[in-house]
């Protein structure tokens, strides 16, 4: 993984004293909150419903074991015990005093962290597939080309005042698992005829209040453009991206308005000056940052069989085989995902302890390298098959051995009105109570891959939009109201989910999440065929009759 | 308050004068004139050595491209610090269009934003917000002195092996 030089090191110790003199400042008086708010949001610090808010970069969603161990004290000694992982690959701490913040900064910058630009209206975290490195089916390891752009836009002079906040996500193979069609600059990793390694491009994708899908600007941008390209379209957006209304002021809303085709000759005219420049990324740059991420050698001994007749003699194993293995590249290898969503509770949690229980097994069996998932979930990327029953046993002890990547129960939520100042409508209870209604492990596995996402306002921070089953909360009259999207995802065949008809009570949206799956259920062609194959084929009169009887 | 000028590391006497939309073009005198406005005396054959010219942030400095050779100052305009389309106006002042002249930052100009501006291009920076001035005075520098893209400042000098690390000329890693 990608290790600070002393130039890193130099830049976050600089910056996190750049912010305590920030905090100093407004403190003394000398900066109103208006000034001071994007110069906090562009170090992770938002203030929320009862207190500030931290949120820490992960970049790409990598760490190691000690930063791991580093997050554990964090919560335990500035926050209540716990930690929240979100949809970016980020960590938040709900609790911590704003007095303590550039305290909390200095001690990340120990271990190689940092909180810079996880808010505000700038090029934010780089976010890339949680199995970059490991996975079967990659073409190439992503997280290179996600540190690179991550270094190009830390604290970037032209773009730290964008009309709106701007979101990149790289993934390296076929499958999409960064769901790089909803983010504002999307890459999918190509091999092009030559066996160069290149990019389709999307722009303009986006959740919030007007979903939509990226659209597709270039089919092959050679590896070498990224930067120049990117800078084209940052430099677009930021000129003529809207700033008279922050609800129409995403670079979706850009490229809707102005047409696909008239911002694609911006974007180019702006590239034909940059590129041939400063910003044509060298191959020994690009060397030399793949370098940092070398695959970590593996065992060349290893094999399935101890794996499989341990799977053989215990059901519950093998329903953790099932969800939550992944095919690794190597031999008798796989990548393990640790479930943050046991029934009942709030998802994307991890107490302190849990951290501390991932970093030993990421020390013991995993290469030292942990990944955050975007569905917040944790990954081991790289374990041996023969060691994940020992894996297993320490996370059930833990309580993270559920057995439902993928399931109904691993739902997406955002943190809604128990925490954020935004929310309309609670999020976290709703998805315990579904998680508690599908308790049965049984019962998950027969329906089978079904994501449910839940906001819990308009925002759209729990990704409802692209959920095969998406919930989100509003107010209505000073109750909370729950619309249901049906057919929604967000993998390389991204599609933003419909609104099946009127919304539920607080009290009633798990029934009706449960008609739904249900009717799913009844009426898919086989087990094989999963609800957004069955949504897609059948479409939403079934559901909407099972919802709402016949009109 | 007035705003004063701040440049090369400290506040300097100005006698440009900032011209309204409305205002009548003086006989005498340094003026900066609304981009629009410049345009037009241009355009009439009027050109003189005491013109400058003031970008909004909508404005496209391409527009003075032909002009540029004729001018020593523009202003680019800050209305809210927080608008950042001035920092692609300079840019492209100085990148794309080679102006070698003082490019200015003028209105809601903030501590916490000069060393950004720096980078972009900006040369001049003419504040009014008092902890500012103060700050300024005082010589407190804010600046991350460590930067992970090319800009548009001459002074900046690698910072080690790294193809994209630069420091300012004068600051020592150490």
């Amino acid at each position: 993984m990608y290790r600070y030089d002393e130039f890193d090191a130099h830049f976050v110790s600089a910056r996190v004293e750049q912010f305590r003199d920030q905090v100093r400042r407004r403190l003394a008086g000398d900066l109103t909150e208006d000034q001071f708010k994007p110069l906090r949001l562009m170090n992770g610090v938002y203030l929320q419903l009862h207190a500030y808010m931290l949120r820490i970069a992960i970049p790409y969603g990598t760490l190691d074991a000690r930063q791991m161990r580093r997050l554990a004290h964090i919560a335990r000694t500035y926050d209540r015990g716990y930690g929240h992982f979100t949809t970016r690959q980020n960590i938040q701490f709900n609790w911590p005093r704003l007095k303590d913040i550039p305290d909390i900064l200095e001690q990340l910058a120990e271990v190689e962290m940092h909180a810079i630009q996880t808010s505000g209206n700038c090029i934010r975290n780089v976010t890339a597939d949680h199995f970059s490195g490991a996975a079967a089916d990659e073409i190439v390891d992503p997280r290179p080309y996600a540190e690179i752009l991550r270094q190009w836009s830390s604290l970037h002079p032209e773009f730290s005042f964008l009309p709106r906040k701007f979101k990149i996500a790289v993934t390296g193979a076929p499958h999409d698992r960064a769901a790089v069609q909803v983010h504002d600059i999307g890459l999918q990793a190509v091999r092009g005829a030559d066996g160069n390694i290149g990019f389709t491009v999307f722009v303009g994708g986006g959740l919030g209040r007007t979903p939509m899908v990226g659209r597709k600007v270039r089919d092959f941008l050679p590896e070498e453009d990224l930067l120049a390209y990117s800078e084209a379209i940052l430099r677009v957006y930021n000129r003529y991206g809207r700033r008279d209304n922050k609800y129409k002021a995403r670079i979706k809303i850009l490229v809707h308005e102005t047409g696909l085709e008239t911002l694609k000759a911006d974007i180019e005219r702006e590239f034909e000056e940059i590129r041939g420049g400063v910003l044509d990324l060298p191959q020994a740059e690009i060397d030399r940052i793949v370098g940092y991420f070398a695959p970590p050698e593996l065992d060349a001994g290893a094999d399935d069989e101890a794996f499989e007749r341990a799977v053989a003699a215990d059901p519950a194993l093998a329903a953790f085989a099932e969800c939550n293995v992944h095919a690794h590249h190597g031999a008798g290898h796989a990548s393990i995902t640790i479930s943050l969503k046991p029934v009942g509770k709030a998802p994307g949690d991890a107490t302190a302890e849990q951290m501390e229980v991932v970093a030993d097994l990421a020390e013991r069996y995993g290469h030292n390298e942990i990944r955050v998932s975007h569905e917040q979930n944790l990954v081991l990327p790289h374990v041996r098959k023969s060691d994940i029953p020992a894996v297993f046993a320490v996370l059930v002890g833990a309580g993270l051995g559920d057995a439902n990547a993928g399931l109904v129960t691993d739902i997406i939520a955002c943190p809604g009105m128990d925490y954020c100042a935004l929310a309309t409508a609670r999020s976290i209870p709703v998805a315990q109570r579904i998680s508690e209604r599908f308790a049965s492990l049984q019962r998950q596995r027969d329906i089978g891959d079904l994501k449910i996402k839940i906001s819990g306002c308009i925002n759209a921070c729990g990704h409802h939009h692209v959920g095969h089953i998406g919930i989100l909360g509003v107010e209505k009259k000073g109750e909370e109201y729950y619309q249901i999207t049906l057919g929604g995802s967000a993998d390389e065949n991204t599609s933003v989910g419909e609104i099946i008809g009127r919304g539920f009570s607080y009290d009633e949206i798990v029934d009706a999440i449960e008609k739904v799956v249900d009717t799913y259920v009844d009426l898919r062609s086989d087990p094989a065929e999963d609800f957004l194959a069955a949504y897609r084929r059948v479409g939403d009169a079934p559901f909407k009759e099972a919802l709402y009887g016949s009109a | 308050m007035a705003a004063r000028l701040y440049r090369a590391g400290g506040f300097v006497a100005d006698d440009w004068l900032l011209l309204g939309d409305e205002d009548a073009v003086p006989e005498t005198g340094r003026l900066i004139l609304p981009l629009a406005r410049f345009l037009e005396l241009a355009g009439a054959g009027r050109s003189e050595p005491r013109f400058a010219v003031l970008v909004k942030a909508h404005e496209d400095p391409q527009l003075l491209a032909p002009h540029l050779a004729g001018l020593t100052l523009v202003a680019v305009a800050f209305e809210k610090f927080s608008d950042g389309r001035g920092y692609s106006t300079a840019r492209l002042l100085r990148q794309r269009l080679g102006f070698t002249g003082e490019v200015r930052a003028v209105g809601d100009v903030l501590l916490d934003q000069i060393p950004l501006m720096r980078r972009v291009g900006f040369d001049g920076f003419a504040v009014s917000n008092e902890p500012t001035i103060r700050a300024l005075e005082a010589g407190h520098d804010v600046d991350v002195p460590l930067y992970l893209q090319p800009s548009e400042r001459s002074d900046e000098v690698p910072a080690g092996a790294r193809y994209w690390a630069r420091r300012p000329s004068g600051a020592q890693l150490s």
